[in-house]
């Protein structure tokens, strides 16, 4: 399998025996690389995650979706990203200025922060901690100050509502969210991503912790959309009620990082998923089948990991595009009398499998 | 310098009508002459501007359900990128103000108006939007929104038919695409002129 | 039908009314007409129906005081009459004694005179708009009369300091159009609800009193455009009636079968737009696929999709087309299998069950007490089909159930309106094969009178009884018309129905009372 710390050692030593640079400019250069580098990748999956969600909900709804612009519509969303640079940008007269500058930042601050703990191909991942899952959703979490900030600094009714509604419901289910993660990590033994994944060399999660990791991973889809602020929980911005609810006052650049990190965060969720359910970059290894096992190596690991994201991502999409909204009542219901105790059950359940050993 | 033709996908420059007005424009603005570098980054500007018009929910009565319908499966308006209706006036760059406007919703109007981010555009659909159509001598009905506000794009019909309504936005497009973004004043801001206490603006 | 108006003296007018509800049991307040009637004063004509019986009375009740008309109030005996004593003020000047809340409907709060007046002055420069804000009162007034005649006036207020007051509308997502709702709200719980109508108000009635009676069929279609037929069905039938014109066979079946299908295209647009606002998009694109059908059959006939334009006085503006009757049997067929798809992608989704059941539940008695006719009024368990209770063309021929519910909620309101659906196709394939020879239109007088007197004719619509009233002194103009509007009592009914419910019921109830706000401010 391809290992991409072979190249990332590579440079390393270019940087440092090479060209003969010190530890700290050597470290400084290798950071501000890997920072370009993970804002570039955000701002181009973002743009494909956009363009395939237009595209998708066209063809459920029996139409075409963007075509025009460039063959099969591909360059549209490049014209809404230039056009999103080019607006005015407000600062509404009463707002509370600090707090309005302030909260599109948190919200990309929790979602890049989110992003880089990926782990997209073995030895490829630029934030990986020993305690990476438990950091992972302490990072993500600053995404839910930035959008009460938003609604609370833009001295709006609309917003107010609609920032408390956003609060309320993020917070809640990142209760279910870490408890299914908890139930993987007592199968995996390891917080850390990539410690996660080379366990399930030898078979995914969801095959390996039968069922109990089904039903987390079922649990973790419907509270990480929730999370997301998508689909059928996405009554925060939802459109037909309140306008457009926390991010109203925002225009231009301010609305385009709300935008983008509406999407990112979506592909986080898929990402996570396909990382502790799904195995991550490990290729579909079988037990027995060497010669098969052989062949799914050759496929690089990035392949797989974005496979199986965009694969989750369609699944959320589909669902977003057909259930109606739920009521903010109904989704409190939801997570603190249905999903909660369901993943409290799971997790009970899993340390039984765990510690009798009835799992693959 | 010659002047700049716009180009719509699929549809040639001389089957589009009242092109001598969009070429009186594209004189006035490009009378300094256009430098190259500023002049290719005004053409990637206007790219993405024309193709990416985001207009505001706004319908008050009938043209809204046409409106509605070019969005739907049939005409399909996503496919030239408008797909995406802003709800917030401060995210949308076109109001294409569907329906008639009485007096009691003026100043809701122009309050919207003023309340979008430049650069912004307006379109009147439907007889009602242009000159009070049926209702033009009624009393309560204002006689045409291009009173209020600087109209760029009119679509005639009671109610126009979506093709009609593709049309004019593929009208809306093509002035886009000779505005200038870099380097000088575009649209010739008109100031409001008050006639009989009443702001209005130049017909 | 021809008005015989009781007159009843304005002395003993609320002790009548009263008397004609009680004993008599006319709980149905079908619409308040007001009226300049010249020298005679400024008054009102009442029509009343009693739901066992079907019965309709009208009363009149005049003040000949010009200058300071005041009527008692029957808002404590039916609940609708309260916005419709409002509609009354804001374009005669008529004050209501005892309606607790005499402000302006329609009109800004600083419009100066009546407009629906006979002596108001319509001219341009009478009539600007301005661009400053409204200052709306946030108190109302209400006028009560002593035992020596003279008027007080006591004030409600409207708002509490403390209360938390958002305004929902005017521009609002699409679909229902210019309506403003100031909301009290509680955190998510409504306390109360205002409803401010007039943003599109365009005084179709009054610009009607100048047309001639073929000129006046033109604004119908604009009014509620999702019934265009039905509207100018409504209209054509009463200047029919009133002139005695008998119309062919042919006329009635075509004239059925055309309300039927735009009844069917009303509650496509009806279930597109409530999943819109339930944010299923899937389902609302699906549904709107389907009105398109609807539209090419409509289209090849009359040429509108939207403005129909088909009816006139006497008959129809032309045939229908050699392929109408295939296309229409092509229609059906591809629309039945279509109700199951429906069921399969919104209706049977647990998602939508919680949000519609046990919300925003209207009783029958609310309902009748309101008016609030169409399939609202048939979710709350109430039979007022127009078809059924005083059927009009081929309605009494055919066969075709009233749907009918019991609960008054959400989920029922859109029930009715989705079986209607089939009731529609029912009655359409029962005439479609078997529409008789003859004329489509029976040849009229190039100028129109209509004889003097006063007619009102009800059709059903595709939200409810639309009403015209139709008062003529013999020219060749109305001298008044009058259009009942469907949704003006949904829109006063809602701050009952949602009273203690949230926000997102808010959209679920408007969604499904389905009004259309250009039939409410006319």
């Amino acid at each position: 399998m391809f290992d991409f710390s072979i190249v990332t050692t590579w440079f390393d030593s270019l940087l440092r025996n090479t060209l003969g640079f010190g530890d700290f400019l050597s470290i400084l250069i290798e950071c501000v690389i890997v920072g370009v580098l993970i804002l570039t990748v955000y701002a181009l999956l973002a743009i494909a995650l956009i363009f395939m969600e237009r595209k998708v909900c066209a063809y459920f709804q029996c139409r075409l979706g963007p075509m025009r612009v460039g063959p099969w519509g591909i360059f549209q969303v490049f014209a809404d990203v230039v056009k999103m640079l080019i607006k005015e940008i407000f600062f509404v007269d009463k707002a509370d200025k600090l707090l309005y500058i302030v909260a599109p930042f948190l919200v990309i601050i929790g979602s890049v922060g989110a992003f880089s703990f990926m782990t997209w191909n073995k030895g490829a991942s630029i934030l990986d901690f020993n305690v990476g899952i438990f950091l992972l959703t302490a990072i993500s979490s600053l995404g839910v100050i930035g959008i009460f900030l938003a609604g609370w600094g833009s001295n709006n009714k609309y917003s107010v509502i609609s920032a408390m509604r956003g609060a309320v419901q993020m917070i809640s289910y990142e209760m279910s969210l870490c408890l299914c993660l908890i139930t993987a990590v007592e199968l995996t033994g390891t917080m850390q991503l990539s410690g996660i994944v080379e366990s399930q060399a030898d078979g995914w999660l969801i095959f390996k912790g039968h069922i109990p990791a089904i039903i987390a991973f079922l649990v973790f889809l419907v509270a990480g959309n929730a999370e997301a602020n998508r689909g059928p929980f996405d009554l925060a911005e939802a459109e037909s009620e309140l306008t457009a609810g926390y991010h109203t006052e925002y225009s231009g650049m301010g609305f385009g990082f709300f935008y983008l990190a509406e999407y990112l965060n979506m592909f986080i969720i898929a990402g996570i998923a396909s990382t502790v359910f799904l195995g991550g970059w490990m290729p579909l290894h079988i037990s027995g089948l060497d010669g098969f096992n052989a062949v799914m190596d050759y496929i690089p690991g990035i392949v797989w990991f974005l496979g199986k994201a965009f694969l989750i991502v369609w699944i959320l999409l589909w669902i977003k595009w057909t259930f109606p909204r739920l009521r903010i009542d109904q989704i409190l219901n939801l997570e603190w009398k249905y999903l909660m105790p369901l993943s409290l059950l799971n997790l009970v359940l899993m340390t039984i499998i765990v510690a009798f050993g009835w799992h693959f | 310098m010659e002047v700049r033709k716009p180009v719509i996908k699929s549809i040639p420059y001389d089957e589009f009508k009242d092109n001598e007005t969009l070429e009186k424009l594209t004189k006035e603005l490009q009378d300094g002459g256009a430098n190259v570098i500023v002049g290719s980054l005004d053409q990637v500007v206007n790219w993405g501007r024309s193709n990416s018009l985001w207009s505001l929910t706004f319908a008050t009565s009938c043209c809204g359900i046409e409106f509605m319908a070019v969005g739907c499966a049939r005409y399909d308006f996503a496919r030239f990128g408008f797909e995406v209706c802003r709800n917030s006036p401060r995210q949308a760059d076109l109001i294409m103000c569907a329906g008639t406007i009485t007096n009691k919703m003026a100043p809701v109007f122009k309050r919207l108006y003023d309340q979008m981010a430049d650069p912004k555009y307006v379109i009147a659909v439907g007889g009602c939007a242009i000159s009070g159509g049926p209702f033009k001598t009624s009393y309560h009905v204002v006689n045409g929104i291009d009173e209020i506000v600087p109209v760029d794009v009119y679509i005639p019909g009671c109610p126009p038919r979506p093709e009609a309504m593709l049309y004019g936005m593929m009208q809306l497009q093509r002035k886009i695409k000779v505005e200038k973004f870099f380097g000088g004043a575009n649209h010739k801001e008109h100031k409001p002129i008050v006639v009989n206490g009443v702001e209005t603006y130049e017909k | 039908m021809k008005l015989e108006n009781k007159i009843f003296e304005l002395k003993n007018f609320a002790s009548e009314m009263a008397k004609l509800k009680s004993e008599k049991h006319f709980d149905f307040l079908v619409t308040i007409v007001g009226e300049d009637f010249g020298e005679e004063g400024l008054g009102c004509i009442y029509i009343l129906e009693n739901t066992k019986t079907n019965e309709r009375i009208s009363i009149k009740a005049v003040d000949s005081n010009r200058e300071n008309a005041y009527i008692p109030t029957v808002s404590n005996l039916w609940k609708g009459a309260e916005i419709l004593e409002r509609e009354v003020y804001d374009l005669f000047g008529i004050k209501f004694l005892g309606n607790k809340d005499m402000r302006r409907l329609y009109l800004r709060s600083d419009f100066n005179g009546y407009p629906f007046r006979k002596d108001y002055d319509l001219s341009p420069e009478n009539n600007k708009y301005t661009l400053e804000d409204d200052v709306e009162p946030d108190y109302t007034i209400e006028y009560t009369m002593d035992e020596e005649g003279h008027i007080q006036q006591i004030e409600h207020k409207l708002f509490t300091d403390d209360d938390y007051v958002i305004n929902i509308g005017p521009q609002h997502p699409a679909t229902h159009g210019v309506l403003r709702l100031q909301t009290i709200l509680d955190g998510e719980v409504i306390r109360k609800i205002y409803p401010h109508c007039g943003y599109i108000h365009r005084g179709i009635e009054k610009m009607c009193e100048d047309y001639t009676y073929p000129q006046t069929l033109a604004l119908t279609d604009r009014m509620d455009y999702l019934s265009a037929m039905m509207n100018r069905h409504a209209l054509c039938s009463v200047i029919e009636d009133a002139m005695g014109v008998e119309l062919s066979d042919r006329i009635h079946y075509i004239r059925t079968i055309m309300d039927e299908l735009q009844r069917i295209d009303s509650h496509l647009l009806f279930y597109s737009c409530c999943a819109q606002d339930l944010g299923a998009l899937t389902a609302f694109i699906f549904g709107m696929r389907d009105r398109e059908e609807v539209l090419n059959v409509m289209e090849e006939t009359t040429g509108g999709r939207l403005i129909q334009n088909y009816y006139r006085i006497g008959g129809c503006q032309a045939d229908i087309d050699t392929n109408f009757v295939k296309d229409v049997k092509k229609f059906c067929e591809y629309l039945k299998p279509k109700f199951k798809e429906y069921n399969d992608i919104f209706t049977g989704n647990v998602i939508l069950h919680n949000r519609f059941q046990g919300v925003g539940i209207l009783s029958k008695e609310n309902a009748i007490s309101y008016g609030c006719t169409g399939g609202t009024g048939r979710a709350a368990g109430w039979n007022n089909d127009v078809r059924k209770n005083h059927p009009y063309d081929m309605y009494d021929k055919v066969d075709f159930q009233e749907i009918t519910y019991n609960n008054g909620d959400c989920f029922d309101r859109y029930m009715v309106r989705m079986k209607e659906m089939e009731q529609s196709i029912h009655i359409i394939e029962q005439l479609i094969d078997n529409i008789p020879e003859g004329d489509f239109y029976i040849k009229q007088k190039p100028i129109i009178r209509v004889p003097e007197g006063q007619w009102y004719t009800s059709v059903e619509g595709s939200r409810g009884e639309i009403g015209v009233y139709l008062d003529s002194k013999g020219d060749k103009t109305p001298y008044r018309l009058k259009f009942r509007p469907m949704g003006l009592p949904l829109v006063s009914a809602m701050d009952e129905i949602l009273r203690g419910e949230k926000i997102a019921d808010l959209i679920s109830v408007g969604a499904t009372l389905d009004y259309v706000i250009p039939d409410i401010d006319r």
